[in-house]
């Protein structure tokens, strides 16, 4: 199963402080092509942080990220989100003013951002214009393109956060709680779409409803304050004792 | 609703054409000085309404221009306006490409005061220094032609060309708005962030929107020049950067037709409280009645003039609570 060359995101002892507090404590992980990885801790387990690294947002303390088999640690977010890495974020951050197709659209763009064009319409650019449309299908926000994102529901919005995210067409994922405030029918909505994105796309999954994460997830690592403690199968976490100390809550 | 915005527009174009038309030496001359305050202001809106970044230092560059205007018309011969326009626009620029990329390495209140910073540098090399002529400023004794076809010494010739640079820059802005640039720089302004995360380097695109309205802002200095044929340091002052930033608001921001129509409510707000027909011993504290209407108009219209017919036919149709839930939220460009 484990092939290198399908490796697509991996960081090796990445370490990061805040002062004196260690948040990420050399966390080491590798995301693979055909597979959901989620990562599960208690609040404040440096989940949100180790994210933030991988997609660039902030710089490691030390440790290293390779993106596609190239080290892409100095690298600036906007240069690796060109090169293939999509992030969602835990809070909603869409264009609220913006429609639901536009917001799709000025993702898709950056990847066609042709600046220099100041006398052709955005609009008309049919590049960004099909992905737009494709992956705000795929994300199910067909009858909503027109409306203004700020309006939809938090569901939806969850629904557009990924949407947006695919539009830029990366191979690797990061999800920060996709699944966090949605109902019953949204959570299997959005688990059937990380279904289907698995074959294609190499998924990092940071999500706290545990029923969802051991349904969809390949592999799971398990972090407390910031360290490691568990990494595995979702058999191999459930049955591991000091995740079920420290973590699930049984002694 | 679209097609009503574009219509008031070229209504508005077409008016100022008809204008000298009808009116006198004292109205085309009025009207001139208001157009230059458009085009200015349309420079300041490119920042602050479409990229969301607030400029307190655009005087910086409209005085640049007005002062390279004077400091490169030679001493024998009126120099041609295809050369010392273009230069004009290119030095303010300039300064504007050497403040962007120092300033926009700030965000929020401290870009606010390093932009405010570079002005007053500017402020005082024009001030202190010989360059400059000090507080009295340089006149400029020959205004620049176009061969024999237009001399912008003469009032009407005059109005025509400023008119001419309104339309263009307005018509530039337009489509700039409009394109993937523009588009990008409304991701800028609504959400950074996401920008960056989705895979654009926002600081090249900043830093782009900063020269393209400093150069505008030059365009403007170059025409108030040659309009007035002198030029002192209160062009450079952080006077006339707050001037303009409440040209902006008064109208509308986010909308070009914004900085438009708050070029013309300002100055004409202004002559009317300076108006000692009207107002007689009093015009002379015409400061703060021109203040207090500010007030006024920025307390009971929070999305500026441009909002007005908005929120009139909000409370025709009885939902005035609605629009003012409306009005909070952030107003989309057009």
């Amino acid at each position: 199963m484990t092939n290198a060359s399908d490796v697509l995101l991996s960081g090796s002892e990445i370490t990061r402080r805040w002062g004196g507090l260690v948040a990420l404590n050399k966390v080491s992980l590798e995301l693979q092509r055909g597979t959901v990885h989620a990562v599960i801790g208690t609040n404040g387990a440096g989940k949100s942080t180790l994210i933030n690294i991988l997609s660039g947002e902030i710089p490691p303390s030390s440790g290293q990220v390779e993106l596609l088999g190239q080290d892409v640690t100095n690298w600036s977010q906007p240069r690796r989100a060109r090169a293939g890495l999509g992030r969602s974020y835990q809070r909603n951050t869409i264009y609220p003013s913006f429609t639901v197709l536009e917001n799709c659209r000025l993702a898709a763009q950056a990847t066609v951002q042709k600046p220099w064009a100041w006398w052709s319409d955005a609009q008309q650019c049919t590049a960004s214009m099909a992905q737009a449309r494709a992956s705000a299908t795929r994300a199910g926000l067909d009858d909503l393109l027109d409306r203004e994102a700020g309006l939809l529901s938090h569901g939806q919005k969850r629904q557009l956060e990924i949407a947006m995210c695919l539009a830029t067409q990366p191979q690797v994922l990061l999800l920060d709680e996709p699944l966090a405030g949605m109902g019953a029918e949204e959570t299997e909505r959005m688990l059937t779409l990380l279904a289907e994105l698995k074959s294609s796309h190499a998924i990092l999954l940071v999500e706290h409803d545990m029923d969802a994460v051991f349904r969809i997830a390949d592999c799971i690592t398990v972090m407390v304050n910031g360290t490691v403690i568990a990494c595995g199968t979702p058999d191999l976490v459930r049955n591991s004792p000091e995740v079920r100390v420290a973590y699930l809550g049984e002694h | 609703m679209k097609s009503s915005k574009s219509l008031f527009v070229v209504a508005a174009f077409v008016l100022l054409a008809l204008f000298p038309l009808m009116a006198g030496q004292y109205g085309v001359d009025l009207v001139t000085k208001i157009m230059v305050f458009a085009i200015f202001a349309l420079s300041l809106e490119l920042l602050v309404g479409s990229t969301g970044l607030v400029c307190f230092g655009q005087a910086a560059f409209f005085g640049i221009g007005a002062y390279a205007t004077v400091l490169l018309t030679p001493q024998d011969g009126a120099p041609s306006l295809l050369w010392l326009l273009p230069a004009c626009v290119l030095l303010a620029a300039l300064y504007a490409l050497v403040v962007g990329a120092l300033s926009l390495r700030t965000k929020g209140v401290y870009f606010i005061m390093v932009t405010l910073a570079f002005a007053q540098m500017a402020y005082y090399v024009v001030h202190d220094t010989p360059l400059g002529g000090g507080t009295d400023g340089i006149y400029l004794t020959v205004k620049p032609v176009l061969g024999t076809l237009l001399d912008l010494d003469k009032p009407q010739a005059f109005y025509g060309f400023t008119l001419a640079c309104l339309v263009g820059v307005f018509g530039f802005l337009t489509l700039l708005l409009r394109s993937r640039f523009g588009r990008a720089l409304a991701g800028i302004r609504v959400n950074e962030q996401r920008m960056r995360a989705t895979g654009f380097s926002t600081y090249p695109y900043k830093l782009a929107a900063f020269v393209i309205s400093g150069g505008i802002a030059g365009l403007a200095g170059f025409l108030f020049a040659v309009k007035d044929g002198f030029v002192n340091p209160e062009l450079i002052s952080w006077h006339l950067s707050g001037e303009v930033l409440i040209m902006i608001i008064l109208g509308g921001l986010g909308h070009l037709r914004g900085a438009l129509i708050g070029a013309f409510a300002f100055a004409l707000l202004q002559e009317f409280f300076k108006s000692e027909a009207i107002f007689g011993e009093f015009a002379k504290h015409w400061h703060l009645g021109l203040g207090l209407s500010i007030i006024a108009c920025v307390a009971l219209l929070p999305r500026g003039l441009v909002g007005v017919p908005g929120q009139l036919a909000a409370r025709l149709s009885g939902r005035l609570t609605g629009a003012r839930g409306a009005a909070s939220q952030e107003v989309p460009h057009d």
